[in-house]
């Protein structure tokens, strides 16, 4: 009972007082932003409205400059539990198109990002000449690289899930490549010395003493490169003006105005990395408890 | 008489190439080992007997001299499996169990899973562990992952343990009983241990010579034979002939040690 009400006052309570004030603030900021259009188009139709009947309106416009939490909520709602799960108004449809890129690009980002860093610790050569490089890629914005990448690829005949992994793995290589170089660089130069005495060869020395050091690592690594994995896989939906995924919701709705539509595919976003994120920290968790570590 | 010695350096010295010049850590230093025998390297920090315990494992390459093990280059005898090394810190992987941290020199070896299993059980027992294999090592004292680590060392079945100030960091009450305990086991095991220590009665305790080292630059000051027997209840050292002979590695130890 204690744990329980511990939780609800250090954890919940000062999420909820947050998240009050952001829905409160939300709500004010739609009035500023949706009043000035509204009024406009008052005036144009001859009918004028004040005091709380004008707030609702502002409120509940169909197509409102700032949606409000409600309509976003609303629309949720319509385009999870609404249709079916097969329709192309499905926002978990859209969602796991975007997150079987994320996850195939994450995957591929995760083994590329290990494979640099396993030669990096290894070739000496490789860290001076190989890291500027890395570093390099990622100063170049994805925005400009990834509409390229998918037309380049179009032109050799891949389409599909896979370039839009491709960004994805531009994406997450990267924290992966520089987290797990700090991590396969982190046993201490004792445990060193002791794979010395017994003659390790270097491949033994990876696998016995690098890789599990590298395990908090790693996995610290993973939490970043799978966000970013997400970024990659809905910006490579924008640049074909892709049929499905919550990047294509996205154009639809900013083509069409549906600035609803917007939020609401804005959310399933979240929601994915959320997820997504929660997945890794629990499975790194898991890992790590199993390794021994003090809870 | 004797057969040849397991280690014997002739003139031995490494030199260190720091960034502000080079520092000579081993100077001179020749020594013979014998199959069997309890050395203890003694003398104040910055002497040198950790480097010397080092140079025979192969983990520093001397500069200038000779050095034999078995009668191979160190590197060979690393590579044979010539020795068991003991550090300072018990060094144990915090991922693993304690039986565990014993299987990984046996899996670098390539033991068959019944070989390793056995070796896990015997030298835990031997170093009273036995009950200990599924925890972790933050689960044990101190002491205990010391002992751990000795275990480590054993389960490779060498003829030599190499062992750097490894009571260094635990108690005085843990350490006494893991004296009494060491060299049971090196009564046991005929082994040949060389031992590094700052500790006077540890080393006149266990050892049957006992190498005086002074510093800047490391070399040998004095060899003291320890002819205490193989019997050494812990009570010898209130005898007159312990200390008689603490006396004169103190004394070995005041005159290699300048103060300017």
């Amino acid at each position: 009972m204690t744990s329980t009400g511990n939780y609800l006052t250090n954890r919940l309570f000062p999420v909820m007082t947050i998240l009050a004030a952001i829905v409160v603030l939300w709500y004010g900021v739609a009035v500023a932003l949706n009043a000035p259009v509204l009024r406009d188009f008052e005036k144009r139709a001859g009918e004028s409205t004040s005091g709380m009947e004008f707030l609702f309106k502002t409120w509940n416009m169909p197509k409102p400059t700032t949606p409000t939490p409600h309509q976003v909520a609303s629309a949720l709602w319509k385009g999870t539990v609404g249709v079916k799960l097969t329709s192309n108004r499905s926002l978990i449809y859209h969602s796991w198109v975007t997150l079987s890129a994320t996850l195939l690009g994450f995957a591929m980002g995760t083994a590329l990002g290990v494979v640099i860093a396993i030669s990096i610790v290894h070739v000496p050569a490789l860290d001076k000449s190989l890291l500027p490089w890395i570093i390099t890629s990622q100063t170049v914005p994805i925005l400009a690289v990834a509409p390229m990448i998918i037309v380049l690829l179009a032109a050799i005949g891949v389409t599909g899930l896979l370039p839009k992994a491709l960004i994805s793995t531009y994406l997450s290589f990267f924290p992966v490549a520089v987290g797990m170089v700090k991590g396969l660089r982190s046993p201490d130069v004792l445990h060193l010395d002791l794979m010395r005495t017994y003659s390790a060869n270097a491949a033994q020395v990876l696998w016995k003493l690098r890789i599990p050091s590298s395990v908090p690592f790693f996995f610290a690594s993973i939490k970043v490169a799978i966000a970013a994995s997400l970024i990659g896989a809905i910006v490579g939906e924008l640049p074909t003006g892709a049929v499905a995924g919550i990047g294509s919701k996205l154009l639809a709705g900013s083509y069409y105005s549906q600035t609803i539509d917007i939020f609401a595919a804005l959310i399933a976003g979240s929601i994915c990395a959320i997820l997504l994120v929660t997945l890794v920290d629990v499975t790194g968790r898991m890992v790590q408890a199993r390794m021994g570590a003090r809870s | 008489m004797s057969s040849l010695p397991v280690i014997s350096s002739q003139n031995l010295g490494l030199t260190f190439q720091t960034g502000d010049g080079s520092v000579q850590a081993l100077s001179d230093i020749t020594l013979d080992i014998q199959k069997g025998e309890f050395i203890s390297l003694i003398g104040p920090s910055g002497c040198g007997k950790t480097t010397l315990l080092r140079v025979i494992a192969d983990l520093e390459k001397p500069t200038a001299g000779s050095i034999t093990v078995n009668n191979t280059t160190p590197e060979e005898a690393r590579l044979n499996g010539a020795y068991g090394y003991v550090f300072q810190q018990a060094a144990l992987l915090p991922w693993r169990t304690i039986a565990q941290n014993v299987a990984l020199p046996l899996e670098i070896m390539g033991l068959s899973k019944e070989e390793k299993s056995s070796r896990i059980a015997k030298n835990l027992e031997l170093v009273n562990l036995g009950g200990f294999e599924k925890k972790f090592p933050w689960q044990l004292s101190g002491g205990m992952q010391q002992r751990a680590s000795i275990a480590r060392a054993l389960a490779v079945e060498p003829d030599m343990l190499l062992m750097d100030e490894p009571f260094g960091a635990l108690d005085e009450i843990v350490r006494d009983h893991l004296n009494a305990e060491l060299l049971k086991l090196w009564a046991q095991t005929k082994k040949t241990i060389v031992f590094v220590t700052h500790s006077i009665p540890e080393a006149v305790y266990l050892s049957t010579r006992i190498v005086v080292m002074s510093p800047r630059p490391g070399r040998i000051h004095e060899i003291i034979d320890c002819d205490l027997g193989n019997d050494r209840p812990l009570e010898i050292r209130e005898s007159s002939e312990f200390l008689r002979i603490a006396h004169q590695v103190r004394d070995g130890l005041r005159e290699g040690h300048s103060y300017d």
